[in-house]
């Protein structure tokens, strides 16, 4: 029973990390911008498909493919921005929905129709590492390893970069930041492609695990809202520990209980912490 | 800021004609997809000129939604039976009428709503005189109910719950060997292999085709005196399998279940990444599906059963062993017009599909008439065999329409020479086209 625990444990939290990596973007658009993301599934899907034609296509290890994906989806998001989102950024909350979730329907729609909704594949592994109990895949580990890597580097771009400072400048107040000079315009596109990147590189990691299709990003999405809410918005620490705590819920409730009220626990965790405590374990602002 | 509202209209506008292109619960009813007729009547028209009859098959395809690929692979091959025979001219009855088919068929995206929806519609809007099911139990199991009551024969095909059939329906007919006997097989392949083995873990989808199969393999299996040592459901959907993997209790020795296709690979790929130590593996639906070679070594190995392969060896002579009048074509005829056609070796689903065109056509032929009564008798009392395998069905009060003739193979997905991963048939014996790769390395 202890090693059971002990393997579900360390199963969930290793996918808690790619789910806190998913999470981050959603949680940095949200919290700079006030702009609920909702082709934030969508563009999941687009990275995972971008790994995946990268993979079969041009023969890239999937980890290179990353790489690849982080520039484009970056020019991606400032796409998204300048077409669907800048226009809308101050007015009401509807607006921003409405146009993101145009965008989502877009995505899907043309990507059902290239891809269709069959399941895909990425048959890359790098071997099981084995530790008693435990037998860990190594994707799962180059995932939450990657996860680790991809947060701290946005937390130093956050905190120890001028343009990153101005993100959370803008985040704090938008108006005193343009009075600083701080240009809102470009800082809020740099947020929105940074958190398109995020969403489509954790999309690339999930590939190496998991097969996926055109939908597979929707499930994602709504864990990613649950993150964000439990972690806080605007800090990317409170993304990945609100995923872990996620992916331990999901490791270990299975072990007591059908699987099937796993997302039941989930969105009452999600309606505990907005009544408790609204801005999060580690909310940027209260 | 005069922008915004016109931007926000458009936006609004754009979303709403994507919103169109999109599959929501509640579209506007789609127009049927017609395939054209191949209407060739002879050219040098004898005297009296026979009379053509138009006939529409309805049915659904899943052409998004979950159950996509098997769906898919079974509207081709139903769609093949129909260009070939209307291709030769059509079917000819006995009083020199010709029959043409016309196929009606929407998108039921996986639904089970929306395929009561769209049978109904199919029925009264688009007079469908004969209706194919929808891929899956679930589906069929819905359609089944709009068919009964609206009077339509149903051939049901990709639909291999046994529960359909008991519930006291007399125009709804099955082309699948029943989910009873899908897994039941496994136990008698292991059994053959390992008399030692008796530790097996069960974990399958929670849909209603996948429990049904797996309920009743577990009693089998109890009854063959093995232990089923986990026997646990998960959601359909699926993609995380390492709490189900970490629950299987150590010595499991094999491991059965699945569902479908989506989540019975994913298991398999995952089960592999475990290196989960058993030495036998055998799930439902997904292995015999060719794009489960996708998972590489993950497949090697696994078993899976099948209700048709192209290594099949149904024949004319066979069928005259079995005293058994055959229809249709070959074995060999089949699978080249659907390669040449679709560019894929055939699946069973894309066999299935064919398959059931063919025994309404045969149960046409035989009636000699379209009139749904005489077309009923004819099915009932219908024992032919074809590529596919032998066909006959139950007319008991208790499980009307049930498919009793045809039987299951078990693929295994092995290596040949060249490294590359191929499905061999390993079950039953006479049907071997290899030995069993037998216990799993891993």
């Amino acid at each position: 029973m202890l090693a059971q625990i002990l393997a579900s444990l360390v199963d969930g939290i290793l996918l808690g990390f790619v789910y806190g990596l998913a999470a981050m973007g959603l949680s940095l658009i949200w919290g700079v911008m006030r702009v609920i993301n909702l082709s934030h599934g969508a563009i999941m899907a687009l990275g995972m498909f971008g790994i995946y034609l990268a993979f079969t296509h041009l023969g890239l290890n999937p980890y290179l493919a990353l790489l690849l994906l982080a520039p484009v989806s970056l020019l991606f998001g400032f796409l998204l921005y300048g077409v669907a989102v800048h226009r809308i950024i101050n007015a009401p909350h509807l607006s921003s929905l409405l146009a993101t979730f145009a965008v989502d329907m877009m995505v899907i729609g043309i990507g059902t129709a290239v891809f269709t909704t069959s399941l895909y594949n990425v048959d890359f592994s790098l071997g099981t590492v084995r530790a008693g109990v435990l037998a860990l895949p190594g994707t799962r580990l180059a995932a939450a390893a990657a996860a680790v890597l991809i947060t701290a580097g946005l937390y130093l771009f956050l905190y120890r970069t001028r343009p990153g400072k101005a993100i959370r400048a803008v985040a704090n107040n938008r108006a005193a930041a343009a009075l600083m000079g701080i240009p809102p315009a470009q800082t809020l596109a740099l947020s929105f492609g940074i958190g398109t990147l995020l969403a489509a590189l954790a999309g690339g990691l999930i590939t190496t695990f998991f097969p996926f299709t055109i939908l597979s990003g929707s499930g994602y999405q709504s864990k990613s809202f649950v993150i964000c809410v439990l972690g806080g918005l605007g800090n990317p620490l409170g993304a990945l520990l609100g995923g872990l705590i996620l992916g331990a819920m999901e490791g270990l409730i299975p072990i007591v209980l059908p699987v099937s009220w796993v997302p039941v626990l989930e969105f009452t965790l999600f309606v505990l912490i907005l009544l408790i405590r609204p801005s999060g374990l580690l909310g940027a602002r209260t | 800021m005069k922008r915004v509202p016109i931007a926000l209209t458009l936006l609004l506008m754009a979303a709403l004609l994507v919103g169109c292109a999109r599959p929501t619960p509640t579209p506007p009813p789609p127009k049927p997809t017609e395939t054209p007729t191949v209407a060739a009547p002879p050219t040098e028209v004898p005297t009296p000129t026979p009379v053509v009859k138009k006939v529409v098959i309805g049915f659904t395809a899943s052409q998004t939604g979950k159950l996509n690929v098997e769906s898919t692979r079974q509207i081709n091959g139903l769609t093949l039976w129909m260009e070939q025979v209307n291709a030769a001219g059509g079917l000819k009855l006995a009083d020199g009428t010709i029959v043409l088919f016309e196929a009606k068929f929407y998108d039921d995206e996986s639904n089970k709503d929306r395929v009561q929806e769209l049978y109904t519609r199919l029925i009264n809007e688009d007079k469908a005189d004969f209706l194919i099911s929808p891929y899956s139990s679930g589906l069929a199991d819905a359609a089944a109910v709009i068919a009964e009551q609206y009077g339509k024969i149903m051939i049901t095909t990709g639909a291999a719950s046994d529960s359909t059939y008991k519930k006291g329906y007399t125009l709804v007919y099955q082309t699948y060997t029943p989910a009873s006997r899908y897994l039941t097989g496994a136990f008698d392949l292991l059994a053959a292999l390992d008399p030692t083995v008796k530790k097996v873990a069960i974990i399958h989808e929670n849909d209603k085709f996948s429990t049904d199969v797996c309920d009743v393999a577990k009693a089998y299996g109890e009854g063959k005196g093995y232990e089923i040592v986990l026997y646990e459901g998960y959601d359909s959907g699926t993609a995380d399998f390492a709490p189900f993997i970490n629950k299987i209790p150590a010595g499991t020795e094999a491991i059965m279940g699945g569902g479908h296709f989506a989540d019975g690979s994913t298991f398999a790929r995952q089960l592999h990444e475990k290196g989960v130590p058993v030495k036998f593996i055998a799930l439902l639906v997904a292995p015999p599906e060719p794009k489960f070679a996708e998972l590489g070594d993950a497949a090697l190995g696994i078993i899976g059963p099948s209700q048709w392969e192209p290594q099949a060896k149904y024949s004319p002579e066979a069928a005259q062993a079995a005293g058994l009048e055959w229809y249709g074509p070959t074995v060999e005829e089949f699978v080249s017009a659907y390669k040449a056609k679709f560019n894929e070796d055939p699946s069973y689903h894309s066999a299935g599909g064919y398959a059931a065109g063919l025994i309404l056509q045969k149960a046409i032929e035989a009636a000699g008439s379209l009139d749904t009564e005489k077309v009923k008798a004819a099915l009932d009392g219908m024992g032919i065999m074809t590529f596919y395998g032998a066909i006959k069905f139950d007319t008991s009060a208790e499980a009307h329409g049930l498919q009793i003739a045809h039987e299951m193979v078990y693929i295994q997905w092995q290596k040949d020479a060249a490294g590359n991963l191929v499905k061999q048939v390993v079950w039953p014996a006479e049907a071997q086209s290899a030995q069993p790769l037998y216990p799993l390395s891993r």
